[in-house]
């Protein structure tokens, strides 16, 4: 990675990092409802992989842990917020809440919450990528756990039959919930998982983002290049409970204090102290001056927004109802 | 007009509306170089290839999302599931994905993509390959529910679910792609919302769609021919949304009502049906609304038993006499 890249994208984890603490800090307050997973930890994962890639213009989708990868893939963080507040101005218009992020025109394709979901949408996407011929490619942010399900072999399967431009990031926590990946997962590395399906993988430390951009740039090239599906596994830790109501019993504070000593944002921060891009000073300022941008921007938009209006409940459910007229009538030119 | 079977409707449908337009595809299994299994898309694997004809494994949950995922980018994908016993495992993604994505992106994203799959009692197929399940998709907000009634239906239905921005599934039958009926030989697109009169009549009126029509029609006429009964018949093609006005307007004129499915009560369609008209027009009513429905258990397999499982025209015969105080 460049100088000016590393630099820039300290800052936008940073960003991430704090937007997440004020989240937890509003859902206290009681301003946000319903679940909320939280991303601190992995900040280098999301980062590192869409470095490597053209967010904005490549199709992501994730789960429900999404407000980070959405933001990268170029939504305004106060809308983000919004919708965490359940605002008319949040990215989904206060109907999707933290789970369903989406923000179309920078092609991030949502956060969806049935676990392994995504796995056949991204699949899809890249068969409508392929068949329009276009040259973005698709790229799935799942979980260890969600590998699980039946969509990931079946679309393994798929993705590999008909050589579609989708990566696969596996973003390893080590935990589904509160079950550890060696008490479900009979294989516990899950790029093993995939050979099975003639598809290229590999295994990538998670948490230093130029190991995990050098990883993602052979990846997304693979991809890109027309050589089929790729499978990406990110070792990681989240340091929060999976969402908020989870006292963390299933795991060691030590295992967590561990984890925090490789913190992905100290890590490329210390580099850039060492190399005299910046000083410690530096860095500290930054952080002050984004938790000023998100109080200041980012939470006071979202506080001062208008709610949904109660007449507009059942808009969005179908296409407005005047576009559809000719089929809904038969009455087609 | 031709007259055309079922199935031919319904290539003719995927055939012109994949010619017009390169993002309409079709995928489901053996629908390619086998042709489908009712033969819906013949020939059309050697007209358009395969990247617009898809035989998928059998992986529905997995292909129905992936047909999804691949209107999210404006392809228009129509989707064959080879029975609705398997829809079961498409549900997730056919419920979770594509009906609520529009809501829950505040209008960002739409899942403008066609379902059709065939249900109903065949012969002797077993518990596990004769169900209904219409009544399980009419309930999903953010689908759409038609099922046709005649290769007219047939084909039109299906041209306008493919121009249709919602996500619509399509309900057939087994025992109906055969059945051969007039079809318009110029473009025709059928109405997704509505019903339609099959049978004007004054004393009762018999709601019916898909199948079940046509054992309205049967026993129309003998309750004219032989108990002087006028049935009106009419056809509930579309299931969601109902057409309220039009039941409405049927009851305003017979003031009774007997709903008929090959569904399965209790939970059937005609539950619904009976709960609008109580809703909307308990007062017009000159009796208590009836249903006739399959009985409440799998499917069996012996014949006798199978007949006996499903209902018919006398079965609705029998229920319009009750009605009258002649049975
Ligand atoms: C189909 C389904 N089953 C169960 C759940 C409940 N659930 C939510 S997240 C989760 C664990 C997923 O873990 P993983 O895929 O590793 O992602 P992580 O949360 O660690 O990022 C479970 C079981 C769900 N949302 N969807
Ligand atoms: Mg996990």
């Amino acid at each position: 990675m460049k100088l000016e890249d590393k630099k820039r994208v300290l800052r936008e984890m940073v960003v991430h990092r704090r937007f997440e603490e004020r989240c937890y800090q509003a859902y206290i307050e009681r301003k946000i409802g319903g679940f909320l997973h939280l991303y601190p930890g992995q900040e280098a994962c999301c980062n590192g992989v869409l470095e490597a890639a053209r967010p904005g213009y490549d199709y992501v989708i994730t789960g429900y842990r999404d407000h980070v990868h959405a933001i990268k893939c170029g939504a305004d963080p106060k809308e983000v917020m919004a919708e965490l507040y359940g605002k008319e101005t949040g990215s989904s218009k206060g109907r999707g809440g933290s789970m369903h992020i989406f923000d179309a025109k920078h092609h991030f394709m949502g956060g969806y919450a049935l676990v392994g979901g995504p796995f056949p949408l991204a699949a899809g996407i890249a068969k409508a990528i392929q068949i329009k011929g276009g040259d973005e490619i698709a790229i799935c942010f799942l979980g260890d756990a969600a590998n699980n399900q039946g969509t990931f072999h079946e679309t393994l399967n798929m993705a590999a039959l008909w050589n579609l431009p989708v990566l696969f990031v596996c973003e390893n926590n080590l935990y589904g919930i509160g079950t550890a990946i060696e008490r479900s997962t009979a294989v516990v590395h899950q790029h093993k998982r995939v050979c099975g399906y003639g598809i290229e993988a590999a295994e990538c430390d998670g948490q230093d983002i130029e190991k995990v951009y050098e990883a993602a740039k052979v990846a997304v090239n693979h991809v890109r290049s027309g050589k089929g599906p790729y499978f990406l596994e990110l070792m990681t830790y989240r340091y929060r409970g999976h969402s908020m109501s989870d006292s963390r019993g299933y795991r060691t504070r030590e295992e967590e204090e561990e984890w925090k000593q490789r913190d992905p944002i100290y890590i490329l921060r210390d580099r850039l102290i060492a190399q005299k891009a910046m000083t410690m000073a530096d860095y500290e300022a930054l952080e002050k001056e984004i938790d000023h941008y998100i109080e200041n921007e980012v939470v006071k938009f979202a506080e001062e927004s208008p709610e949904p209006r109660i007449e507009e409940l059942e808009k969005y459910v179908l296409a407005d109802r005047e576009t559809q007229l000719p089929w809904l009538t038969g009455r087609a030119a | 007009m031709a007259e055309i079977m079922y199935w031919e409707a319904i290539r003719r449908a995927h055939d012109e509306e994949m010619a017009r337009d390169p993002l309409v595809i079709c995928m489901g299994e053996d629908i390619g170089v086998a042709g489908g299994t009712y033969k819906a898309t013949k020939g059309l694997y050697e007209k358009y290839g395969p990247l617009r004809v898809i035989d998928t494994p059998i992986s529905e949950n997995s292909y129905t999302g992936l047909g999804i995922g691949a209107s999210f980018l404006g392809l228009r994908p129509i989707i064959e599931l080879m029975s609705v016993n398997f829809t079961w495992l498409a549900m997730d993604q056919m419920f979770n994905s594509a009906a609520k994505v529009r809501y829950m992106s505040g209008g960002q994203l739409s899942a403008p993509v066609v379902f059709r799959s065939p249900g109903g009692t065949a012969h002797q197929l077993g518990a596990q390959h004769s169900a209904r399940m219409e009544k399980v998709f009419m309930g999903i907000a953010g689908l759409r529910v038609v099922t046709p009634s005649n290769p007219r239906q047939a084909y039109g239905l299906l041209k306008s679910a493919v121009r249709c921005d919602d996500p619509v599934f399509i309900n057939e039958h087994e025992l109906m792609y055969n059945m051969k009926g007039e079809v318009p030989d110029s473009e025709y697109f059928h109405p997704l919302e509505g019903s339609e009169i099959s049978r004007s009549g004054t004393d009762v009126t018999l709601f019916g769609y898909n199948i079940s029509v046509h054992w309205n029609l049967k026993a129309a006429e003998i309750l004219d021919k032989q108990y002087g009964i006028s049935a009106e018949v009419v056809d509930l093609y579309s299931l969601s949304p109902l057409d309220r006005a039009g039941i409405r307007k049927s009851i305003a004129k017979t003031h009774r009502a007997v709903v008929v499915g090959e569904d399965e009560a209790p939970v059937s369609v005609g539950s619904e049906v009976i709960a609008l008209i109580n809703e909307e027009c308990f007062f017009e009513l000159d009796a208590a609304p009836m249903r006739v429905n399959s009985a409440h258990v799998p499917q069996p397999y012996n014949h006798t038993l199978e007949k006996a499982s499903i209902p018919d025209h006398e079965d609705v015969v029998n229920a319009v006499l009750k009605m009258f105080g002649k049975a």
